[in-house]
């Protein structure tokens, strides 16, 4: 089959490679009929988040049809076609049972190197990201080898256009994940840094959870053009002022807001000392994250606050405000999204059209057109906002 | 019933379990305890206690997560015949004695008769708090080799003892609670775990 491989730094090819198999008795296979590039491939394709090898698969946006079921599928059929979650998770541990898939004890097989990192053993296997999130194939490819096949799949109704339900394998869920962690409040004020496709989708649920304003930090003019055209946010270009916390208590009538959303991760633009201080140390590998926007919500959020870190972050950061952070009483919360929890109800959402799905997509391409759609999208070059590609 | 975390079993010649099945008595013990290394490591299980022990009583299956053990052969009621990979080909085997056995508590073996690689294991299964499952606590006691046989406690715990008791109850649990062992090979012949007998056939009984 075609795959998308991460070839090093910023360099990825296009190769045929051996079709997958059903290893164990609860795998299906999926053919990819739609497969989409995310901000978090940035972070393998700049080589930020580390563990890759030459030839890893990529891809974790996917859906398709079921073409082979193992032994112990009971829920799934040759012919179904599902959307697949990005996180893998056995649905039958004590986080999964939970509802907390992203933190699935079992579907991460190098558990151990997250163990080291991180003091805890690994959050769930991800698709096509890194072997420290467990080495598996992606679904930037024709087939993808899917474990646990009655637990992450989720069954698409006929007549339902793909373009409408691709983003329920990550994004979409990921954006409402964050705006829940923000626990909104009728009133409130949602700030989002990054109009992305995370962002994107944060500032439709932000609405849709009951906030009174929301606010976009962006500085791309097509992205800048989704967020107050669909998502209805106003605007704040960051690169037109020096003191962003301070323009967002002056929006705000001197509050600042009562949630802000990190949708931005761990290779945020900045200026100032700060940042020019994180990008040395990033690029010097002794800080993996550049932190900016991590401080700036703490910074900026209304006494007895929320922050929501959605964005990804891989290590150690200096200089966080802890101060802060306890003067005003914030909470705060973060992680990978627990897709599987918020299916049902966000297919129902979408199918009412509660979210516009489609505005975001620039780019429909196929799957040989992969090292430039990268490259393009994380320049942010030809008005990129999001590609789907088909195999 | 309570069973101590802190000196679980009989592995040294001081140390004895206070729970003991009255038909499991007279082995003694082979590790010297001022000699030994001691690796201690737990996973919490959402199993029931019962489920837990019931197979790991078993011992012809821990070589279905345990990596470096070939075969486990039952030879009576309270011994078996244990053989694992040595380091470099070949197999090193030695023959254990159950020296404790409490159901759904613990299960306790030593090495016994002359071995180069004299050791005792004990595996003790605890009610989770807030019915969290169960929680497995697994001791191997082994003692430090001298010279050559360096390589056979290589293939007893593998390179880093500690490491490996870590790995196989990883594998235990997924096992357990998933029935399979995880692996992201994406083609049956890159699954490092197919080595692991039944690994990818066996039914949920959950
Ligand atoms: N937690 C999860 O489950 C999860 C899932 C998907 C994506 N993510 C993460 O979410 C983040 C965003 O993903 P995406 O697909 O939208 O990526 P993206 O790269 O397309 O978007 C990031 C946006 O942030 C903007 N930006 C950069 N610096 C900024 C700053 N200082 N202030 C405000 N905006 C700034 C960029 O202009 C860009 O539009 C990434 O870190 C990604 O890894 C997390
Ligand atoms: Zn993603
Ligand atoms: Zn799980």
């Amino acid at each position: 089959m075609r795959a998308v491989t991460w070839q090093g730094t910023r360099s990825m090819s296009v190769e045929t490679v051996p079709d997958p198999e059903i290893v164990k008795q609860q795998d299906v296979i999926v053919k990819v009929s739609a497969t989409a590039i995310c901000g978090s491939d940035l972070h393998l394709y700049d080589h930020y988040i580390t563990t890759m090898q030459r030839g890893d698969i990529l891809g974790h946006e996917f859906m398709g049809e079921v073409v082979e079921t193992g032994r112990n599928v009971r829920k799934l059929k040759v012919g179904d076609r599902v959307v697949v979650p990005f996180p893998i998770a056995c649905g039958r541990c004590f986080n999964c049972v939970q509802g907390v898939f992203s933190a699935c004890d079992n579907s991460n097989p190098n558990g151990e190197i997250a163990e080291a990192l991180y003091g805890s053993t690994a959050g769930a296997g991800i698709f096509g990201y890194s072997h420290m999130y467990g080495g598996y194939s992606g679904g930037q490819a024709e087939y993808v080898r899917v474990p646990y096949g009655d637990v992450g799949p989720m069954k698409i109704p006929d007549g339902v256009q793909d373009e409408q339900v691709l983003f329920l394998s990550d994004i979409l869920p990921t954006g409402w994940q964050a705006a829940l962690r923000g626990q909104i409040e009728p009133g409130d004020t949602v700030a989002v840094w990054g109009g992305g496709p995370v962002g994107y989708f944060a500032m439709q649920s932000a609405w849709l959870q009951g906030a009174a304003r929301v606010i976009c930090i962006e500085r791309e003019p097509e992205r800048i053009g989704l967020a107050r055209d669909i998502c209805k946010a106003e605007i704040v270009n960051f690169e037109d002022t020096d003191d962003l916390v301070e323009l967002l208590k002056q929006m705000t009538g001197g509050r600042g807001p009562d949630v802000c959303i990190d949708a931005v991760g761990m290779e945020a633009h900045g200026h100032g000392f700060m940042a020019a201080a994180d990008r040395v140390k990033q690029a010097l590998r002794i800080e993996m994250d550049r932190a900016t926007v991590v401080r700036q919500t703490i910074q900026a959020a209304a006494k007895g606050g929320r922050v929501s870190i959605i964005g990804v972050y891989g290590g150690v950061i200096d200089k966080f405000p802890l101060g802060a952070f306890f003067a005003k009483g914030l909470r705060m919360g973060a992680g990978q999204c627990d897709v599987h929890r918020f299916l049902p109800e966000l297919l129902t959402r979408v199918l009412n059209g509660e979210f516009d799905t489609t505005s975001l997509i620039s780019h429909r391409l196929t799957l040989e057109e992969a090292p430039g759609a990268y490259e393009m999208f994380a320049q942010k070059t030809h008005g990129c906002t999001k590609v789907v590609m088909r195999p | 019933m309570s069973t101590s975390v802190e000196s679980p079993y009989a592995a040294a010649d001081t140390a004895q379990a206070e729970t003991k099945r009255s038909d499991v008595t007279g082995a003694s013990a082979t590790v010297n305890a001022r000699e030994a290394n001691r690796v201690m490591r737990s996973a919490t299980i959402l199993r029931s206690r019962a489920d837990l022990y019931a197979f790991w009583h078993d011992f012809e299956q821990l070589p279905q997560f345990m990596e470096h053990l070939v075969s486990v052969t039952r030879t009576s009621n309270t011994t078996s015949r244990w053989a694992a990979r040595a380091p470099g080909g070949g197999t090193v085997e030695w023959d254990a004695e159950l020296v404790n056995d409490v159901p759904d508590e613990i299960i306790a073996w030593k090495s016994v008769g002359k071995t180069d690689v004299p050791n005792a294991g004990s595996v003790t299964f605890t009610d989770a708090p807030g019915n969290r499952g169960t929680i497995v606590r697994v001791t191997i006691d082994y003692e430090p080799p001298a010279g050559a046989v360096g390589n056979f406690v290589a293939s007893l715990l593998g390179e880093n003892p500690d490491r490996q008791v870590r790995e196989d109850l990883r594998k235990f649990k997924q096992l357990m609670e998933t029935g399979e062992i995880t692996t992201s090979a994406r083609r049956i012949e890159d699954d490092a775990t197919r080595t692991f007998a039944q690994a990818s056939s066996g039914d949920l009984t959950s």
